[in-house]
């Protein structure tokens, strides 16, 4: 088997006649961040989301090497890969906890039991409010659990729409460490992000993608030093 | 009035609220799930007590067509929808679940029903028809517009329930029918006779509603169904079968509608527009249990079915009226009292 866990190629994704991802190709190589950056409305979330099988798509898509472009999302999350979409999807009714052991729902009972407790292991915060209303929690609190949620599942593949969006910089920087530490527990991340300094330094390979297609990929390291991403993604920050 | 007068109408009102308080537990059941607002669940009582009356009588019910037809278009329609799914595999399944099956459950209509079975294996027979009406209405009307706003899928399931209504005309007849006891056991408690019939009623609506209760709090399979209402793209992500929930909700309903109406068809003559009637009242009570709360709908429903009781003994022109009043001061007290979670886009 090759070290590619996800791959695709030549991706089409079409809202009606609009078309929002245009012939992209992106390989996510087995224990590795990849991230993909990009303005507002590049087709970052409608990348994620079919590669999730939310949306419909033309191309392929290959995960562990079995062709998945056609199977529904729910076979998906029980072949190994998850998504935290930007807008979490939480169950706003449910308590913290059942909404991590419903993220749960595809492995074994034990399984469950013992991911509970790396999640809050992880998550301290979760613990002190299992039993609180998803929808009660705050923003920062909301994107853990979304986290954590997705976790439940065991995935080998984790992508994750935007986790910084709205969070204050100290929380950013704890959902960026974890998901380090994520890496070094052997999961694999496709990473979208608006924030691209934090994401180039996190990630180990990365992709600009501009108005559905992908116009530059490399290095993390090198795109981050790139004069022109410099110049239109990390801003004058960098100057 | 005397005491025997006052028992005898508390225990036909708490018939018929038992009666009511199983179909409010159905409705209860579907909004969990889906969001719909089910109008419709009493169409189920009329489909499953003039299938058990006809098969009582030795003949093939209209309801087999009816299974045909919908399975057929529920076919097609499941075919439409996952379209960008599909491979030889999953066509075979649908195949199975919405052609083979009916076609099935006709065949053995036909090869049955002139035995003039027992009471109780009609009673089956009848279940097998009407119960897979459920998903399949499921999938033909309510699942191409599973996103939508509670307002519209409750349109929709007004415009499903005029459409069955109709088709019970069609395939019924304006003749109203009745069925066989299923038990003609009989006990005799102070003044009241307490029937074998009565009985079975009593201990259904209370089953449900115990089961009911336990299954969607305690097992995560049952936290995962109410998932499904609450966040349906949240559940795909985590691996439900959307459509998978729905259509277990609308088996259960179907199954809670039919038995209903083969528990009441020995009792009352039934006409193809009854079932909409109790189905109602069921409906009032599942409000009052704010569509969220088993046991407070078969209370409610069991003070529906007292009030109507006394109201016809007392005013039975007015029986209706009074019994749907009912529902006005409630409905105020709810909206003062309510806090709800607002629902999520
Ligand atoms: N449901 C939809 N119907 C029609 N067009 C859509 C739909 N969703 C997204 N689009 C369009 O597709 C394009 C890509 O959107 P997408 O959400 O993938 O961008 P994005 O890169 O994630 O942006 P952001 O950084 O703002 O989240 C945009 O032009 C958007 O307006
Ligand atoms: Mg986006």
């Amino acid at each position: 088997m090759s070290d590619l866990l996800l791959s695709i190629r030549d991706l089409h994704v079409a809202y009606g006649k609009v078309q929002a991802v245009n012939g992209v190709s992106i390989d996510v190589p087995r224990g590795e961040i990849v991230t993909v950056i990009g303005a507002n409305g590049a087709g970052k979330t409608t990348l994620l989301n079919a590669a999730m099988g939310i949306l419909p798509a033309r191309g392929a898509i290959t995960f562990e090497g079995a062709n998945i472009l056609r199977r529904p999302v729910e076979d998906r999350v029980g072949s190994g890969m998850t998504l935290v979409p930007e807008r979490r999807e939480l169950f706003a009714t449910m308590p913290v906890e059942d909404n991590l052991m419903l993220g749960g729902f595809l492995v074994s009972a034990s399984e469950r039991n013992e991911q509970i407790e790396q999640v809050y292991t992880r998550f301290p915060r979760l613990k002190e409010r299992r039993r609180q209303l998803a929808g009660t929690l705050s923003g920062g609190e909301r994107q853990m659990l979304a986290m954590g949620r997705a976790l439940m599942a065991k995935p080998r593949l984790l992508m994750l729409d935007e986790p910084s969006l709205g969070l204050a910089p100290l929380i950013v920087a704890d959902i960026f460490s974890i998901i380090r530490d994520l890496r070094s527990a052997g999961v694999s991340i496709l990473l979208v992000e608006q924030n691209a300094r934090a994401a180039l330094r996190l990630a180990d390979h990365a992709y600009v993608m501009e108005l559905g297609e992908i116009t530059m990929s490399g290095k993390a390291s090198d795109l981050a030093a790139d004069p022109k991403i410099v110049e239109t993604y990390l801003g004058i920050a960098a100057h | 009035m005397d005491s025997t007068i006052l028992l005898f109408l508390v225990q036909d009102g708490v018939t018929n609220g038992a009666l009511y308080g199983l179909l409010g537990v159905a409705t209860v059941l579907v909004f969990a799930v889906t969001r719909i607002i089910f109008v419709p669940q009493g169409e189920f009582v009329t489909y499953g007590a003039l299938t058990l009356a006809l098969l009582d009588t030795g003949r093939v019910p209209g309801t087999v067509w009816l299974l045909l037809g919908f399975g057929l278009v529920a076919f097609v329609i499941e075919l439409w929808m996952s379209r960008h799914e599909l491979d030889a595999r999953r066509i075979g399944k649908e195949a199975l679940a919405k052609i083979v099956l009916p076609c099935l459950i006709v065949a053995a209509t036909f090869w049955l029903a002139p035995m003039k079975l027992p009471p109780w294996a009609n009673l089956l027979l009848a279940l097998a028809i009407v119960a897979p009406m459920g998903p399949y209405l499921y999938t033909i009307a309510f699942r191409p517009v599973a996103e939508a706003s509670v307002l519209t899928l409750f349109i929709v399931a007004i415009g499903v329930h005029l459409s069955m209504q109709g088709l019970g005309l069609l395939f019924f007849g304006a003749e109203g029918l009745r069925a066989t006891p299923l038990s003609s056991t009989s006990l005799p408690v102070g003044p009241l006779v307490i029937t074998g019939q009565t009985l079975s009623i009593y201990a259904l609506t209370l089953v449900s509603m115990a089961a009911l209760t336990f299954f969607f709090n305690k097992p995560l399979f049952g936290k995962a169904l109410r998932a499904t209402a609450i966040n349906r793209l949240g559940a795909r992500l985590v691996g439900i079968r959307t459509s998978l929930s729905g259509s277990i909700a609308f088996v259960l309903a179907a199954i809670i509608g039919a038995l209903t109406g083969a528990l009441t068809a020995p009792m009352t003559t039934i006409y193809y527009d009854t079932g909409f009637i109790i189905g109602l009242k069921g409906f009032i009570a599942a409000i009052i249990g704010s569509l969220a709360s088993y046991p407070l709908t078969v209370v409610a429903a069991l003070v529906v079915g007292i009030a109507e009781a006394f109201a016809s003994f007392f005013a039975s022109q007015f029986k209706e009226v009074i019994v749907f009043t009912l529902i006005i001061p409630v409905l105020i007290w709810l909206s003062l009292s309510s806090h709800h979670v607002e629902e999520e886009e």
